[in-house]
């Protein structure tokens, strides 16, 4: 089956198709990538949207624009949606993109696999935007999907669960496709320590997703079963159980949000030696705190639930792994500050994002060190302390790292150099903007505003007005990010093989953009590690 | 670009690769269904989930002070505990539900009563079914309930008000620091009409 695949290459290598069947049925890793990333950015903008609504709505207390029930529904779909919409398949594309390029293959594993797994997306995106359209309104119990509010939804509620089903499994191929290329498909010489670090942290979350999305899977799976087929998983009527939903949810959840993390961290660990013009500090011991992050994402889930009645012993244990996991991230940290020092850094637009990533992942971080303690906790359960530090994680984490590849990689996806002055505002308006809105949330918390309300009490008034207009703003940067995307796909000056004479990665030694079938014969590898210096025919 | 030559991929072990994940996926699958008995299991070893057991062991009702007198538990006059009643009726259950009194001190090892009074609104026979939970989880294992409305299924006959008693202990093995309890049911309606009109008729 698959080696029919690989004999269908000769019909098209000359170059892409051209129109619509191109997208369709396009077997290519760079085009499928480019469609992941145009999906996601899509899906960036409508959850977006969807969180300026928010935003407006708490710009002052009262009601002004939505009853609490399409508020639920506001707050939800931007989180199912950023989460599985945006973030994760931007993530993908840079995988599609950047994997077999950086390890010096042709192509993915199973190019017709690449191209269902993606196009399984915009079904599942459909789906789920059309819910804000059926009788009841979208989804409004939380992302997390918690019963029994879950269980008697209306008629979106099983949309979402198939829309999530969808994801899974698309993801779940993306995964296996990434896996079976990393470990099959380098180039002679690149032995896995010599490999980017971009694809070891693409490796070890390919495996998290592997083995937690189908318990997604199946705790979903409940869920429907128990809306409709008389089963009692979640349902205490018939001797179920709430709360086990929530350790199936979060045994998925807490590997999730590394899952939307490692690679960031690759993201930053590429372009920080790029742009300090040293290789990266301390290669092995990064390698090996992603896979302990990993590791210790699968035995901390329970932090997410210290209110739901656990015995002491229950918490110490949950509080003391999640604690352990500021070790290996704290590793990182030091290593690319150490990367910095005495570097000959420039401040490229992609830098300032990798910087700021640093800098504000940090802070998510340390914020996330202070959750973890059960008494702490307790008190900032379900309060905007929680959204401040997990939108610190996310967005100036997961989402600013994606931006900062972005622009690290266009000139090598589209030939042409973006507009660097418009690439440093928008930064500039981003980093800016994200703490005005996020910042005041950690005070907003600490004083007991609870989240997921459309009404506040007036003390909080002052503080919720300064975070929507930094919403705002930080809504309307986008914007700039977007024009800035499209005026380098449609042009500008031509950006060479290798616009940063830092980078030492194989992608940099092809033309740029690449040619559509790149690497037909394996590259040479010099073997220095961590730096795949190679010398392409 | 001319005809390139193509790489003869390992397919053998793709074919391995993606047998191994496979697998592995639907282990974790298999996983998350495993997990519903080991839960279950779990919170009957550990009494975490707020579950109540059912009868206390070797008496039906009407033993209960049989029971009683046969394993007294020393009453500990040192302390009070506060026990709070809640009753919820869950959706598509057209009955009222309130206790008769909402909350209750007393020393623990003391043998008390509480009583819910329950009204079904509706002009249909309709059988429900109390499900227990007390708060916090802990002390759920030191609940003992000699006698409760929610151990068998409870019929009400067309806008029929009834009390329904429960006889409890608490344990005086209660951790010290427990000063409150609560304990709330939740009524759910658990047959169809059509069986609750037979009942209602042969009782």
């Amino acid at each position: 089956m698959y080696t029919a695949d690989t004999a269908a290459h000769h019909d098209h290598a000359h170059g892409a198709p051209r129109g619509i069947m191109r997208w369709l049925t396009s077997t290519n890793h760079k085009d499928i990538g480019t469609l992941y990333l145009w999906f996601s950015l899509f899906m960036f903008f409508f959850a977006g949207a969807l969180a300026m609504l928010i935003r407006a709505e708490l710009f002052q207390p009262g009601l002004q624009l939505f009853q609490p029930a399409v508020f639920n529904q506001l707050t939800t779909m931007h989180g199912l949606i950023m989460i599985f919409g945006a973030i994760m398949p931007s993530l993908v594309g840079f995988a599609n993109w950047q994997v077999p390029l950086m390890i010096g293959a042709s192509d993915m594993a199973f190019p017709r696999l690449n191209n269902w797994s993606f196009w399984l997306l915009p079904a599942a995106g459909l789906l789920l935007i059309a819910t804000f359209f059926v009788p009841g309104g979208a989804i409004a119990g939380g992302w997390t999907m918690y019963p029994p509010l879950y269980i008697q939804g209306g008629v979106a509620y099983d949309m979402s669960i198939l829309a999530i089903h969808i994801l899974g499994i698309s993801s779940i191929m993306g995964a296996i496709n990434i896996i079976v290329t990393i470990l099959n498909l380098r180039a002679p010489g690149m032995t896995l320590m010599k490999m980017p670090l971009f694809v070891w942290t693409w490796l070890i979350t390919a495996f998290l997703l592997v083995a937690v999305m189908p318990v997604l899977a199946c705790a979903i799976t409940m869920l429907l079963t128990d809306r409709h087929f008389g089963t009692h998983f979640f349902d205490a009527a018939g001797g179920g159980d709430a709360v086990m939903f929530q350790h199936l949810f979060w045994f998925f959840g807490h590997p999730e949000v590394y899952i939307m993390i490692l690679p960031a961290f690759g993201i930053v660990s590429t372009i920080i030696p790029t742009f300090a013009r040293k290789p990266l500090f301390g290669y092995v011991s990064m390698v090996y705190a992603v896979a302990s992050i990993a590791f210790l994402s699968f035995i901390v889930w329970a932090h997410h639930m210290f209110t739901t009645g656990m015995p002491v012993g229950g918490q110490l244990f949950f509080m003391y792994t999640t604690m352990l996991i500021a070790i290996p991230t704290g590793v990182k940290v030091f290593n690319w500050v150490a990367t910095l020092w005495r570097g000959s850094i420039t401040f490229e637009t992609p830098m300032l994002f990798a910087l700021a990533f640093v800098f504000l992942f940090t802070i998510g971080g340390f914020s996330g060190l202070v959750l973890s303690l059960v008494p702490v906790d307790i008190q900032l359960q379900d309060t905007y302390y929680v959204v401040a530090h997990f939108h610190y994680v996310l967005f100036s984490g997961s989402a600013m790292a994606i931006m900062g590849g972005i622009y690290y990689w266009l000139p090598k996806w589209t030939g042409h150099m973006y507009d660097e002055t418009l690439g440093k505002i928008h930064f500039w308006l981003t980093a800016i903007a994200f703490n005005i809105t996020f910042f005041p949330m950690h005070f907003l918390g600490l004083a007991g505003m609870p989240r997921r309300i459309p009404d506040y009490a007036l003390q909080f008034a002052d503080f919720n007005m300064i975070s929507s207009l930094g919403g705002f703003l930080l809504g309307a940067s986008q914007l700039l990010f977007l024009y800035t995307v499209i005026k380098c796909v449609r042009g500008g000056a031509p950006a060479g093989n290798k616009p940063w004479d830092g980078a030492d990665t194989l992608e940099w030694t092809q033309t740029s953009p690449p040619p559509y079938h790149s690497f037909v014969t394996p590259p040479q590898i010099k073997l220095v590690r961590g730096r795949s210096h190679a010398n392409a025919r | 670009m001319s005809t390139p030559a193509i790489p003869s991929l390992p397919t053998p072990n793709h074919r391995r690769l993606v047998g191994r994940l496979l697998l592995v996926v639907a282990l974790s699958f298999g996983f998350g269904f495993a997990l519903v008995p080991l839960y279950d299991a779990f919170c009957v070893v550990t009494g975490l989930n707020g579950k109540t057991a059912g009868a206390a062991k070797g008496i039906g009702i009407g033993g209960i002070q049989q029971q009683v007198a046969a394993a007294p538990s020393p009453i500990d006059k040192g302390r009070i505990v506060t026990v709070e009643f809640i009753g919820t009726v869950m959706p598509g259950l057209p009955w009222d539900m309130q206790p008769l009194i909402s909350k209750l001190d007393l020393h623990p090892g003391e043998l008390q009563q509480a009583m819910y009074r329950v009204h079904n609104r509706s002009d249909q026979p309709i059988v429900g079914q109390a499900i227990p939970s007390v708060s916090p989880g802990l002390a759920a294992q030191y609940f003992h309930k000699l006698d409760c409305f929610c151990f068998a299924q409870q019929t009400l006959a067309p806008g029929e008000t009834k009390d329904l008693p429960l006889t409890f202990i608490v344990k005086p093995e209660i951790d010290r620091d427990i000063r409150t309890i609560t304990l709330a049911y939740a009524f759910f309606k658990a047959a169809d009409s059509k069986s609750a009109t037979k009942r209602v008729a042969t009782r």
